[in-house]
């Protein structure tokens, strides 16, 4: 369960890193090598699926689907935090049915 | 393809680029749940209690986690396109919708039961998402 909060947590930094590297990029493949934000929210990724790996495979599913999705609530806050995109009651609901969702369907994944 | 350097939209991205980004993230979750199907097939195989260094040898090594692993770095650059244009807080919750092709591709594929849990489960997510569409175009 650790290992998979853990992850959730690396990978919501990933997806911060992604969308700043992205922002700058330009279509030439030399802005592409040398984006280091891009790499490092390409490294935080890769980071993060061995913690899920490693979590996934033991502990139960139902506990373990909606930690993973904790991930975008991380998101959301780095997003409002880093990149100043303003909370809105669209994203909170829509976050909150999604996490719900995800829940029953561990629930329902034995 | 042009070797221009393209500018970034410092204001809001109008609505249709938003849309785009949206179908794109959609896209990649489809790719992604794919790749995810891959990656539990060779965790299967994955012995008894794996180190972190044998974890990460096997995404190398092992032909499905690596098939998976692959597409999930095809989903990525999807994902980085997407990501370009539009806010980050709109589009990284659409990836939940992995769940649900993950769940729809486990009773096609893996021929796992469907239940009333997982039903209900799928329709509150894809509800969700469908807030966020609106948002995103709004």
């Amino acid at each position: 369960m650790v290992w998979v909060l853990g992850g959730s947590f690396i990978g919501s930094f990933g997806a911060l890193f992604l969308k700043i590297g992205a922002g700058k990029l330009k279509s030439s493949l030399k802005s592409v090598i040398t984006n280091w934000r891009l790499g490092l929210g390409i490294a935080f990724y890769l980071f993060s699926s061995v913690f899920f790996l490693l979590g996934v495979r033991k502990g139960e599913l139902s506990v373990l689907y909606p930690m993973v999705s904790l991930g975008s609530v991380w998101t959301l806050v780095w997003s409002k935090l880093v990149l100043g995109e303003p909370f809105t009651r669209p994203k909170f609901i829509a976050l909150g049915m999604i996490l719900c969702g995800i829940a029953f369907l561990g629930m329902g994944t034995r | 393809m042009s070797t221009n350097s393209v500018s970034i939209p410092s204001q809001a991205p109008d609505k249709a680029q938003q849309r785009r980004s949206f179908l794109l993230v959609v896209c990649c979750t489809i790719i992604g749940a794919a790749a995810q199907i891959l990656i539990k097939k060779g965790a299967d195989t994955l012995g008894g209690n794996p180190t972190m260094v044998q974890t990460a040898l096997a995404m190398v090594l092992n032909p499905a986690l690596l098939a998976g692993f692959s597409m999930y770095g095809v989903s990525m650059v999807l994902l980085v396109m997407a990501l370009r244009h539009g806010e980050l807080s709109l589009l990284y919750p659409v990836f939940a919708l992995t769940y649900v092709w993950v769940a729809i591709l486990s009773v096609l594929i893996l021929h796992e039961s469907m239940n009333a849990f997982k039903l209900a489960g799928i329709a509150i997510i894809v509800g969700g998402i469908a807030v966020l569409g609106k948002g995103s175009s709004a």
